[in-house]
């Protein structure tokens, strides 16, 4: 087969879920650094949300079967760790999904914008950890429902 | 010692912190007093053991043997390890494991501020992913010993007595040695007495805030950095760690 553009790649991996938070996919997490083919082995550049987050294994796997299943055998991971990765390369695409999937997307501020369930702004923080290394928990005091938060970092 | 050497050994210090106390803070997994500080310890240890690999994993490769970071967590002995006494020290209750915690992530905060800059760019990567994992634990154990601290006359009470029990295997972060002169005299990391005026500010405004007083006794127990005289607890805790490795050596799954 003829070596798919990156821009073509780039397209494939946007279509794989983080096997965390399957909504988003690996590009709109911001983890993918770089496709670049190097002779006839694709290179992909992964960087890691947290340095201990227990999914990088599943992703490095999870590209390799995408690709795989396109046709691309030959791929080469390669490990990213600078410059670290930042909640600012989340794509506004994917905050939206990670909103009507029932996690507030990272604010600047430091804390959630308003419950993603009822929109309530009246809002507390639980814990600075949650059910992921990426996430905090907080609590609506409108719905009085928790909620995961995606850390900003 | 050659530069690499004297490099391998810094790896190894920071490495070994890391790698030692995550796996203590593993040991509340299941146990703590309520589910939120059970999720908040276990997320910590795994940012721990996560940055271990980072470390480890340079320093395996600035030795030249071939070890991996697996290796060198589990196929060395008590005397190879280079982390601080504190890190190594059992959990005790709930708030001496955070104020273990605190002092450690306060130093460690400072510390890793400084390796941001580092000469050595691969060193700078890792501090700089790292710093962002301990800028959220340093702020919790801060809460936490502050919640304590200045909460009922009963956790006072307990907080002061970790204070009193820890203070003592502070001093061994600052106390330099021709390890730390050579990285120094390299720019890869900070001379360590460089550190205790940043440390010193933040651990007054914290105690002060948690009503605690911090010792004035000037003894520290020293001989972990080093390697020289580990406590007791290394050798169980990793008799423990290293079982799995040690009985069924390159065990993979």
């Amino acid at each position: 087969m003829d070596k798919p553009t990156t821009d073509q790649v780039w397209a494939w991996l946007d279509e794989v879920p983080d096997p965390e938070i399957p909504v988003i996919s690996l590009v709109d997490l911001g983890i993918i650094r770089g496709v670049e083919w190097q002779g006839d082995t694709l290179e992909i550049a992964v960087t890691p949300t947290y340095s201990g987050c227990p999914a990088t294994s599943v992703i490095n796997l999870d590209i390799v079967t995408a690709l795989g299943a396109k046709g691309v055998d030959k791929v080469r991971l390669r490990q990213q760790i600078a410059p670290p990765w930042t909640t600012d390369w989340l794509s506004d695409k994917g905050r939206e999904k990670l909103e009507k999937y029932g996690i507030a997307p990272p604010q600047a501020a430091g804390g959630p914008a308003r419950c993603p369930q009822c929109g309530g702004e009246d809002l507390e923080r639980v814990s600075q950890f949650g059910s992921t290394p990426c996430k905090a928990s907080w609590r609506c005091r409108t719905c009085l429902e928790p909620f995961d938060y995606f850390k900003c970092i | 010692m050659t530069h690499d050497e004297a490099l391998f050994q810094f790896l190894l210090r920071m490495g070994d912190n890391t790698l030692i106390l995550g796996h203590r803070v593993s040991e509340w997994c299941g146990h703590s007093p309520v589910l939120e500080e059970d999720i908040a310890l276990a997320n910590t240890a795994l940012d721990l053991i996560g940055q271990t690999q980072f470390w480890l994993g340079l320093a395996g490769e600035v030795e030249g043997q071939g070890r991996s970071a697996d290796d060198l967590a589990f196929h060395r002995d008590a005397w190879d390890f280079r982390n601080l006494l504190l890190v190594e020290l059992p959990n005790g209750d709930f708030g001496q494991t955070l104020m273990r915690q605190f002092l450690f992530d306060a130093y460690q905060s400072v510390l890793l501020g400084r390796l941001i800059s580092s000469s050595d760019e691969r060193v700078a990567a890792i501090a700089a992913k790292a710093s962002k994992e301990v800028a959220y634990h340093v702020e919790r154990s801060a809460d936490t010993v502050v919640g304590l601290g200045d909460g009922t006359e009963e956790s006072h009470a307990r907080m002061q007595a970790a204070l009193d029990y820890l203070w003592p295997y502070v001093g061994e972060m600052f106390t330099g040695d021709e390890v730390d002169a050579a990285m120094a005299d390299t720019g890869i990391a900070p001379d360590p007495a460089s550190l205790q005026e940043d440390f010193n500010v933040l651990i007054s405004r914290v105690m002060g805030e948690a009503t605690l007083s911090v010792p004035n006794a000037k003894y520290s127990h020293k001989g972990g950095r080093s390697g020289v005289m580990h406590t007791e607890h290394l050798g169980h805790l990793l008799t423990s760690m290293q079982w799995l490795q040690r009985a069924y050596p390159g065990a993979a799954w």
